[in-house]
């Protein structure tokens, strides 16, 4: 299918007649709602001329993961758009600079830096402004507020050497800056107005219980304190005063205490506001001017004020349907959320505290793991009306489509949120749900899409992944995903066959378990007692390499030879005619004047094509079998080692030159490199990885495009993992930060470990963890918090690898048995006749068939 | 007839080597596969690859495709029959030669 932007520009082309014709669509506002206007409008066919003006200096961003910012990401890692692209839109976006006055006669906006904009239609984006309460001492300096990036670095340096850091609100943007301030390294106090905790969302109990969590990762909560006076503190800058007489004192003050519509532009012009605020819209979207719409957090609808991300993307498209034919109707959204607050897992459906006069609740309270969950239901007990879930959101997804899609209840419904007994579980048939029902509400895609995209030909979870976006955004959905592709799947008839091969019933998993449990070091004996027949280019491969992550023999042991593909068989790569390549390692790029010279020698003296490679090192091609063994007499002469550029194993570790020499490094990364690379050097797994390591946030080392990536930061050193380039590129994502090198190393080796044992056959990192169904936190909890008491076991396992180590070159060009194979024929001195070479910029190349039949014919004649 | 071709040292078990041999005035490259297991034990196909135009069948991992013994080209996996020669996934054959050892030679039969 072509993207929709390419029709776009072919009717924007064939109707070129119209352009002088183009509406004239101003957008006051880059915030997320407004750049997701500008995109769904300039993706659409509706032929306009886009300005968008945004107040900030910088392009839209990502607001809601803006606490991230202190836990390792730039604020360039939030941007959602960029200047250029703009541009490659069309669009003419102007930032840093704030409409003034909106002229709705002359139809044109002024701005504060005197720019004039003439619009058809006007739509306006402004969003919220945080709440400051009117606390006397609120605008003395350390008192900030929580909002933008700006806002960010505002708070950073403020706590810069300091000791303790208060919020202001216990709400959902206070308990989200309160993990800011803690990332900070600060002592982290919240306080809040009302007896509870995130009052909106949850019951009392819901409550309390929230904050015994916060409260146990060292967050300080205080409710019920009216602050009345900042003044200036006696140890520390600042102290409030509360109306109970208690004080508090601390470094700096930070309010999020709620936000407020950012509505002065719209009651300057005299558009209708609402009773607290928020300018006035209809189901269009539509101001009470007719060319003006208002969309986001700056707009009411009824007496609704949607502040979260989805419901503003929905009025977005929404406003931009009301300029073409299609007209879609906002007429409210679902304000269900669930989230991470500080690691704390918080969910509320519908109505949470159970306010309906007929609302009946079920309550589980578990103090001892910290849970709790509240149902409430209709009194005849048929339906969902809402949920309170903290500490533990696994049947939010459930519940939700419970309540989203009027389903009803099962017999006793309290089932829904017990801890799981044996066979007591009601869970939902995904059977039941309706195809409107929205699996992911971050992509908008529901039901149908998924069903459609079965229909299309997608067969795992991950063809569904990437032709429907469901579950790459915040991946909350992504086992309810996978509930729905396995029925409808399995409702198509369409069998997921995880055997490896016909000789093995298994997956390559449990051959791994199975190899590791009985110690079977031969495949003879393992097809015997676990498969059948003799075996197949699929199934022999990957028992070698099982065998090789596991015991780490000698690729040319007797038994293992026949089992290897011809790469590993001959320890180089084939190529196209027969010949092979030859790649010595080359750690982290580094190499020795005379190792070059040495390489150039080599390629000289046996008539080898020389390439580097995307992995800094050099690749030698169209070696004769017969002379690997003396090509690699002379490399091993001159200090290399073998690349393992054959192998599905390590290939390399690519590094930036560092702060050794490089004005910007903070780390050595070449240093980190070279002992990262001979760590894993050999390591047998799955597939293929590489690794890179960059010696700051520059990225040199492009580290974040690998299996694993490090790069250096002024406290250590951030591990990112499963990314990829090639055919299916994948960011890598951030895993743990600022780690010493030891932590470092000990992660590597777990998540390494952890891959090569469950992983499919050439599943690369970043595949495999796109099937992982927890995602990172998953993956993360594994690693890190050793949830499956594997940790010490996989680190056992690497450490023998590495110190069963061979250069497997070296070790076979002592030992004759090896190099018997290295013959072209066993019977003859000869070589073969069909390989030819003609020279290109003046060095070899297979020659092909037509040089090849004019060279013969040369020779005859 | 038979022609010693070499001694059954020089094979690689559950593996393939490769032998140059001339048959009927022509030189010809041939693939020798070693299953010691088997009634037949040697078997022998042409080296060249037909849908991978190299002289590569020697170096292919062997095993079995439901009753058939097959060898994979080491290029781009097609698997060939050891006994008929003929390729399961494409309308290709390779020449099939008849072997056998006798005592420690590999002969070729003619």
């Amino acid at each position: 299918m072509l993207p929709p932007i390419f029709f776009r520009r072919l009717i924007a082309k064939s109707e070129s007649q119209k352009i002088m014709n183009k509406l004239n669509v101003v957008v006051v506002g880059n915030g997320m709602v407004g750049h997701h206007y500008v995109e769904t409008l300039a993706n659409s066919n509706v032929d306009a001329k886009i300005t968008v003006i945004g107040g900030e200096t910088r392009p839209a961003y990502d607001r809601v993961h803006l606490s991230e910012v202190f836990d390792g990401k730039e604020p360039s890692d939030l941007a959602m758009t960029s200047r250029e692209h703009y541009i490659e839109l069309g669009v003419d976006a102007h930032f840093g600079d704030f409409v003034e006055t909106i002229d709705r006669v002359a139809k044109k906006v002024i701005t504060q830096g005197g720019q004039e904009f003439s619009y058809d239609k006007l739509v306006l984006a402004t969003g919220s402004y945080p709440f400051i309460p009117p606390v006397a001492g609120h605008d003395q300096a350390h008192c900030l507020a929580y909002r933008t990036i700006d806002d960010l670095a505002e708070i950073k340096a403020s706590a810069k050497g300091k000791k303790i850091g208060v919020v202001v609100g216990g709400g959902l943007l206070g308990l989200e800056c309160a993990n800011a301030v803690k990332n900070l390294g600060l002592e982290a106090h919240v306080v809040e107005f009302a007896p509870g905790l995130m009052g909106v969302q949850l019951d009392d109990g819901g409550s309390a219980m929230l904050r015994r969590k916060i409260e146990a990762l060292g967050v300080k909560v205080h409710t019920s304190k009216a602050t009345q006076l900042i003044s200036k503190g006696s140890g520390h800058r600042l102290k409030m005063e509360f109306a109970d007489d208690t004080e508090l004192e601390t470094d700096m003050i930070v309010f999020s205490a709620g936000i407020r519509p950012y509505d002065q532009l719209a009651r300057d012009a005299d558009l209708k506001v609402g009773e607290r605020g928020g300018i006035e819209i209809d189901y269009q979207c539509k101001t009470s001017d007719e060319n003006i719409f208002a969309i986001g957090e700056c707009a009411v609808l009824g007496k609704f004020i949607y502040g979260l991300v989805a419901p503003g993307y929905r009025m977005a498209e929404a406003a931009v349907s009301q300029l073409t034919e299609e007209k879609k109707s906002f007429t409210g959204a679902d304000m269900s959320t669930k989230l991470k607050l500080l690691g704390v897992d918080v969910g509320s459906i519908g109505d949470s505290k159970g306010i309906a006069e007929n609302s009946r609740a079920f309550v589980f309270s578990d103090e001892r793991d910290d849970v709790y969950k509240r149902l409430n239901v209709s009194a005849d007990g048929k339906k969902v009306l809402g949920a309170t879930l903290v500490g533990d959101c696994d049947d939010y997804d459930t519940i939700l489509q419970y309540y989203l899609n009027d389903i009803d209840l099962p017999d006793n419904p309290e089932n829904l949120i017990l801890p799981a007994v044996e066979g007591g579980l009601p869970s939902l048939g995904v059977d039941a749900l309706p195809m409107t029902a929205s699996i992911c509400s971050c992509h908008n895609v529901s039901k149908g899409d998924i069903v459609e995209a079965i229909e299309g030909g997608c067969k795992t979870v991950a063809d569904v992944k990437g032709c429907t976006s469901a579950a790459t955004g915040c991946g909350g959905c992504a086992a309810l995903l996978k509930n729905v592709v396995d029925f409808e799947l399995s409702a198509r008839g369409i069998e997921v066959n995880t055997d490896l091969c016909e000789h093995f019933k298994h997956t390559r998993k449990e051959l791994f378990t199975i190899v590791q449990s009985t110690q079977i070091k031969t495949f003879g004996e393992l097809i015997d007692k676990h498969g059948d027949g003799r075996g197949c280019d699929i199934c022999k491969p990957t028992v070698a390499s099982i065998m090789a992550s596991l015991w780490n023999e000698h690729v040319l042991e007797a038994d293992l030879l026949p089992l290897q593909d011809t790469n590993d068989t001959f320890m180089a790569n084939m190529q196209k005619d027969g010949t092979y390549s030859v790649v010595p390692r080359v750690p982290a790029g580094e190499i020795l004047p005379n190792q070059l010279i040495a390489l150039g020698e080599v390629a000289n003296q046996y008539g080898l094509y020389s390439k580097i490679t995307g992995g800094q090192r050099v690749d030698l091609f169209g070696a004769k079998m017969s002379d690997l063994p003396a090509i690699w007499s002379t490399l091993i002469d001159a200090g290399f080692e073998t690349g393992h550029a054959y192998a599905k194993s390590l290939r390399t570790v690519k590094s930036c030159v560092g702060s050794t020499w490089c004005r910007y490094g903070v780390q050595d990364s070449v240093g980190q490199a070279i002992d990262i690379e001979n760590r894993y050097k050999g390591l047998r797994s799955p597939h293929k990885f590489k690794m890179g390591v960059s010696g700051c946030t520059r990225e040199c080392a492009e580290a974040q495009s690998k299996d694993v990536g490090i790069i250096a930061t002024e406290n250590g050193w951030n591990l990112y993992v499963c990314g990829n380039g090639g055919m299916k590129p994948r960011h890598a994502d951030l895993f743990a930060t600022d780690l010493d090198t030891a932590t470092l190393i000990k992660y590597i080796d777990r998540f390494l470990m952890f891959y090569v044992r469950t992983a499919d056959r050439l599943q690369r990192t970043s595949t495999w963890f796109e099937s992982l169904e927890g995602g990172l936190p998953y993956l993360q909890d594994v690693i890190i918090s050793d949830s499956l008491g594997i940790a010490a076991e996989l680190e056992a396992q690497m450490t023998h690898v590495v110190e069963t180590y061979q250069c497997e070159w070296k070790t076979a060009i002592n030992d004759q048995e090896k190099l018997k194979r290295f013959k072209q024929f066993v019977n003859s001195e000869e070589q073969d006749s069909n390989v030819v070479f003609v020279e290109e910029r003046g060095q070899v190349r297979p020659a092909n068939q037509v040089e090849k039949k004019r060279l013969a014919l040369k020779a005859v004649s | 007839m038979t022609t010693a071709i070499c001694s059954v040292d020089a094979l690689a078990k559950n593996s393939g080597v490769c032998a140059l041999l001339t048959i009927n005035g022509q030189q010809q490259q041939v693939a020798i596969y070693y299953l010691p297991d088997t009634e037949q034990k040697v078997f022998a196909l042409g080296n060249w690859d037909p849908l991978g135009q190299a002289n590569v069948m020697s170096r292919g991992i062997l095993g079995n495709v439901g009753d058939e013994l097959v060898v994979a080209s080491p290029l781009y996996k097609q698997h060939f029959s050891l006994i008929s020669g003929k390729c399961l996934e494409d309308d290709v054959s390779v020449p099939v030669f008849s072997i056998a050892i006798e005592g420690q030679n590999v002969v070729l039969v003619s």
